[in-house]
């Protein structure tokens, strides 16, 4: 009994702020997702009109489609660099202490706030920027290159470079903690490098690549800013949708949205956890 | 001259508190001054002002407070979220400054009460704009939310627009101007004369619009009726199928690639324009003057199609009431008589009260920013920089030929969920 009670009171801390910081907020969310509003205020209703003129819309799906791409692109890129880097990182650095070095090196640019790194390449990426400068006068290219700024290209791009190092940390964490016994020991069977990487470091990886690929999907699909600055408002996503809605007062509207965001969202992360059984494989 | 200037109001605040008339005799002396009763406590009043960043200045907050003792409490915000605090916050403020196409949407509300106009000492004097419609009287009341359309209401409690004017005044007129495309000279390499040469396929690539829904569409209209895409019935308050033209209009054109980027605040259009990136675009006025100051070729060009004008004006929060109430008649009253106005009007805005604005400015400034004419000698802004030489002319010429040149004002439609939706649809598109 007395361990019953030890226990509640452990995690009531971290229930009630759940509660108060998570569920309520959420909750208020859905339930305003179906009040009734006009051009500057909402009514308490049970109306479905909100779910209805979104879910029924070809825009919002195209939104969708775009923001999932978005995610995809960003994911597989992301996934790409941090495996490459955690893998370098965890079996190509020996020492200790240079692993660490080296990993500082690669939290660097998160010294600055995030907007200032995705704006500065505003100025490099420009018809007259830094780089287009730099190509012009070296004669690589006679006309700038203008895909580089305002498109898709850049917003892919502020997303990698913004959230690439949210993937090497889980992987570089899963890899450093794998039992160099095990690669020794396939190498004495006769493993390939490639098998050993394959058969052994990829599968021991799995719980990093699950945690790096949430954080990067869960990220990209709500960001709203990003998109905004780097496409040059030319481009949409599912949060711009919201940011829209709600500064023209359409709270209920993007209420809906969010919810359904949420959903999508949550069932997104229970399909990658469905592949990786993050608890078993830590 | 500024500081005469200051002299001369220390001068007349001094008077003033000896007098017990509470900024009756400020600026011209041609009002009809009456005393309040409040006139000796007012000084320890407190206003709460909010609104767009344009007009809520601290410089005219201390400038009040020197000269009425009222203390003014400004908090900036951007258009949707003051159309927002307004309706939904209405004892957070005791001032808002909005503009009238938010008025059309938050009066309605019941947030806000009419003034008095009989309290407002210089109403007569208000540039007709704000209260018939018409600059002159043969002048015809542009499209859009004009105005005079949503100035008045029936009577002190109601919340329904008059037809006509009445003694119930929604809103004292603060700043107000007429808007265009800004050019980069040096890079459009021919006239622009027209809305419709931003499509120019010229300029693929190097034009940009903004994407304020309420704004932009009527920028949008303007291009549309100009390329002759479209006569609208009334460009401020479009049908489904109007809206839905110009939209369908505007998407052919973004998959053209005819835009470099939409923009959204302020910073966001002086560089675009300051980098090359785009050479004709929606602007306003003080942006074009912010690219300048960099030394970068930047016009406000005056088209043939005529101008999207916008204003502002200052209404009163419905919970005022007493010394509170008669405290901000007083600064109304204040803000009208000549000094606000000529600092208004210094930064290239208009304001309401022109007569009482011009005595304090000088002839030069009045002549450059008022009349058309070009400067006699350095035109400095109200914190002291040259804006323009001697010799400059102001783009679009006099306040009659610009204000008079008005083809529509921001709006907000009947039908604004439908178009924010198919804005929507344009800019995902």
């Amino acid at each position: 009994m007395r361990g019953r009670v030890a226990a509640l009171a452990l995690a009531s801390p971290l229930a009630l702020i759940l509660l108060a910081f998570l569920l309520v907020p959420i909750g208020t969310i859905v339930v305003v997702s179906f009040f009734d509003y006009d051009s500057v205020r909402m009514f308490p209703a049970f109306v479905w009109t909100n779910y209805e003129e979104l879910l029924l819309s070809p825009i919002t799906w195209k939104t969708y489609l775009l923001t999932l791409w978005f995610a995809a692109v960003t994911w597989a890129i992301c996934l790409a660099i941090g495996f490459i880097v955690a893998y370098f990182l965890a079996f190509h650095v020996h020492s200790a202490l240079m692993q660490t070095v080296l990993f500082l090196i690669c939290t660097i640019p998160f010294w600055t706030s995030n907007v200032i790194r995705m704006i500065s390449w505003i100025p490099f990426l420009g018809r007259n920027g830094i780089l287009n400068s730099a190509l012009l006068s070296m004669g690589a290219i006679d006309q700038p290159l203008e895909f580089l700024l305002f498109s898709d290209f850049a917003v892919v791009l502020a997303y990698v470079h913004l959230y690439a190092l949210f993937m090497v940390v889980p992987i570089f964490n899963s890899m450093v903690r794998i039992d160099r016994s095990l690669v020794e020991a396939a190498r004495d069977a006769g493993a390939s490098e490639w098998q050993v990487l394959r058969n052994v470091i990829i599968p021991l990886a799995r719980p990093g690549i699950a945690i790096g690929s949430i954080l990067v999907v869960a990220v990209v699909m709500g960001d709203f800013v990003t998109v905004r600055l780097m496409s040059g408002g030319q481009s949409a996503s599912v949060g711009l949708m919201m940011v829209n809605a709600m500064s023209l007062l359409q709270y209920p509207a993007a209420a809906a949205n969010a919810v359904v965001l949420l959903v999508v969202v949550l069932l997104m992360i229970a399909a990658m956890l469905r592949v990786v059984d993050i608890r078993k494989e830590l | 001259m500024v500081e005469t200037k200051a002299g001369q109001s220390k001068g007349i605040a001094r008077r003033k508190l000896l007098g017990g008339v509470a900024g009756a005799a400020l600026g011209s002396g041609a009002v009809t001054g009456f005393p309040t009763i409040w006139a000796q406590n007012i000084r320890n009043v407190v206003l709460r002002q909010f609104g767009t960043g344009v007009s809520n200045q601290n410089a005219i907050a201390e400038k009040c407070k020197e000269d009425l003792g009222i203390t003014l409490q400004m908090t900036a915000l951007d258009s949707d979220a003051v159309t927002q605090r307004a309706v939904t916050q209405p004892n957070s403020y005791d001032i808002a400054d909005i503009e009238y196409w938010i008025c059309k949407k938050v009066f309605p509300a019941g947030v806000l009460q009419p003034m008095d106009t009989s309290k407002i000492r210089l109403f007569d004097k208000i540039v007709p704009i704000f209260t018939t419609g018409k600059l002159t009287p043969t002048s015809t009341i542009a499209q859009g939310t004009a105005p005079n359309t949503v100035g008045f209401v029936d009577g002190p409690g109601s919340t329904r627009f008059a037809a006509a004017p009445t003694q119930w005044f929604t809103m004292i007129p603060t700043i107000y101007n007429a808007d265009t495309l800004g050019i980069r000279p040096d890079l459009v390499g021919r006239p622009i004369r027209n809305w419709k040469d931003i499509m120019d396929p010229a300029f693929r690539g190097k034009t940009s619009i903004l994407n304020i829904p309420s704004i932009g569409i009527m920028d949008a209209a303007m291009i549309c009726e100009s390329g002759g895409v479209i006569r609208y019935g009334d460009k401020g308050n479009m049908t489904r199928a109007e809206i839905d033209k110009t939209i369908d209009f505007l998407i052919q054109a973004k998959r053209a690639g005819q835009f470099r980027a939409f923009w959204k605040t302020f910073d966001e259009s002086v560089n675009l324009m300051a980098s090359g990136e785009v050479v004709i675009q929606s602007m306003w006025s003080p942006a074009v003057t912010a690219v300048r100051s960099r030394g970068i070729p930047c016009v406000y060009q005056p088209l043939e199609e005529g101008y999207r004008a916008w204003g502002g004006g200052l209404a009163l929060a419905k919970h005022l009431r007493g010394l509170q109430l008669d405290a901000a008649y007083e600064y109304i009253n204040w803000y009208l008589s000549g000094w606000v106005g000529a600092y208004l009007n210094r930064q290239g805005y208009y304001s309401a009260v022109l007569e009482t604005a011009r005595q304090h400015m000088t002839a030069d400034e009045w002549g450059y920013w008022m009349e058309g004419k070009p400067a006699q000698g350095e035109i400095k802004n109200p914190q002291g920089q040259v804006m323009e030489r001697a010799g400059a002319v102001r783009d679009g010429g006099s306040f009659e030929q610009r204000m008079g040149a008005v083809a529509c004002w921001n709006a907000v439609m009947d039908e604004d969920r439908y178009m924010v939706q198919k804005w929507n649809q344009f800019i995902a598109s």
